[in-house]
């Protein structure tokens, strides 16, 4: 599984990896993460590729302590979805004690290898 | 519309039965619930049967016709997955069959076995109801997503564990004299919070236990049952099916569910009724968070209100709304397939008196609900139960 292509989400990964993430505005100001070739919430195809903000920002977050075996070694590890201007992404909080992760905590994004399976994974860094 | 009757239902106990094949499962729901219809094997026009994980856990696809055998027929069959909602879409599959007159005896249910797949692997089957792309790779599990939504509810309304708490020790106590439920154990507020966190802020008795089992309907056509002097006595009068996106992060709302909305909605209208109408209801407690987005979606209650219900005993027994008489998913268990049409057959005898916590019911209620969730709900199955006159 680990060498499959993900049309349009691998793409996704190596621009925020390079640090030039972005995301997909639709007319209607829905905001949504590629791959995509209409909007789910309206039915719009023109979808316009626009420039990921730097910073997001926490929007939830949860302490995982039973993982999938894909996760296993990272576990336990704090999964958030942040939202950066218009769009939300879901990702892995690292470096940081679980007890000290908040709703409304600044963080960074890039993608990076998990610890149990080598899968890039969305990572987040708190700036506090 | 047209309605559809209730003529039987069937369950396995739910628990832990690894040694047993789902095949085995179904055929004991299956054929107790033909013999509470009255009915035989020759007399089943069509079979939908709900299944989630079953090509991971049996390495079995195309359970469609292993269903029908099961029950002693080669009747068409199919398999409906939608994740934990499987079995709740089979029974609305069920219901559309009868009311556009191709069918008159359906067989509607579902089946999960997933304790032989240990927790590890049981924990990365359910993952599956998320996104891959968008939530699996991020490191999202099923208490995960829920644990998402907990703290986003917490943050945009209110509460805390300890009224989830007493979601979960209520659940507990309305399945002690259910002896088909996985859970018969009375639990306290302090052991939920005390409990083994799983996904903060959830822990492990916020949690639905993994479990075996399988439970069946059978439904009739009006006519049907006029023409063979079948007296039912409950009837499907609404049904609704809502949906959503996949992924939790395309939401607007983390601490809602439009998709029970939705479903409540089109299941109102349907049946001509609204939700104050409604005297009891089996709601998707697969965590104990679930029993509050399901109350507010079924508009029982008003958003940010019925995280506090159970505590104020609104939703106990002897509540002004019974909530989950059987135990729901957190102490009856929750074989993901089977669940939604249990939550039907558990409605359809609270209602006519044929369960083991009938007795809660009071006898001017005459409504009631069953509501299955899959996914973090990207779908919704609502169903509208009556008392026929
Ligand atoms: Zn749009």
């Amino acid at each position: 599984m680990t060498d499959a292509q993900n049309g349009g989400y691998d793409e996704f990964l190596d621009a925020l990896e390079a640090g030039e993430g972005y995301y997909y505005a639709c007319s209607n100001g829905h905001a949504l993460v590629p791959p995509r070739r209409v909007c789910p919430h309206c039915g719009d195809r023109d979808l316009e590729q626009t420039e990921l903000p730097e910073t997001g920002e926490i929007r939830t977050h949860t302490t995982v302590t039973v993982p999938t075996p894909q996760f296993e070694d990272d576990a336990p590890y704090v999964t958030a979805i942040a939202t950066f201007g218009q769009v939300k992404l879901t990702g892995i909080v690292r470096d940081i004690d679980p007890v000290d992760v908040e709703i409304g905590q600044e963080v960074t994004v890039t993608v990076e290898p998990s610890e149990t399976t080598d899968e890039r994974t969305i990572a987040f860094y708190a700036h506090s | 519309m047209s309605k559809a009757f209730v003529a039987g239902t069937g369950m396995t106990a739910f628990g832990t039965f690894p040694d047993r094949r789902g095949r085995d499962m179904f055929a004991e729901a299956g054929l107790a619930a033909l013999d509470d219809a009255g009915l035989e094997p020759e007399d089943i026009d069509e079979v939908f049967y709900g299944n989630f994980v079953g090509t991971l856990a049996e390495n079995q696809g195309h359970q469609g016709p292993l269903a029908s055998e099961a029950l002693g027929t080669t009747a068409p069959s199919r398999r409906v997955e939608s994740a934990c909602a499987s079995s709740g879409l089979a029974v609305r599959d069920a219901v559309r069959a009868v009311r556009s007159g191709e069918s008159d005896v359906v067989v509607a249910g579902g089946m999960e076995r997933m304790s032989n797949m240990g927790t590890a692997g049981a924990t990365d089957g359910l993952a599956r109801a998320a996104d891959d792309l968008f939530e699996i790779r991020s490191g999202v599990t099923f208490p995960a997503a829920y644990a998402l939504m907990t703290r986003a509810y917490f943050d945009e309304f209110g509460g805390d564990r300890e009224d989830l708490a007493h979601i979960a020790v209520k659940n507990h106590d309305n399945a002690l004299v259910n002896d088909h439920a996985h859970l018969q154990e009375e639990i306290t507020v302090d052991d939920v919070l005390e409990s083994p966190e799983i996904a903060a802020p959830l822990g492990l008795y916020d949690a639905c236990p993994i479990s075996d089992g399988a439970a069946a309907l059978v439904l009739l056509s009006p006519s049907y049952a006029k023409e063979h002097g079948l007296d039912a006595g409950v009837a499907i009068t609404g049904s609704g099916h809502g949906g959503d996106t996949m992924a939790l992060q395309d939401r607007q709302s983390l601490a809602t569910a439009p998709a029970t909305r939705d479903a409540a909605e089109a299941a109102y209208d349907d049946a001509g009724i609204g939700p104050n109408d409604v005297g009891l209801v089996e709601v998707h407690d697969c965590f104990t968070i679930a029993e509050v987005l399901a109350l507010e979606g079924l508009g029982l209650y008003s958003y940010g209100e019925a995280i506090g219900a159970a505590r104020r005993g609104e939703t106990c027994r002897d509540g002004a709304l019974p909530v989950n008489l059987s135990g729901g998913l957190k102490a009856k268990g929750h074989p993901v397939g089977a669940t939604g049409a249990a939550q039907v057959a558990a409605v359809r005898n609270l209602l006519n008196g044929t369960h083991a916590r009938a007795d809660a019911v009071d006898d001017d209620v005459t409504v009631g609900v069953a509501h299955n969730a899959g996914g973090t709900v990207a779908s919704a199955a609502v169903h509208v139960l009556e008392v026929e006159e």
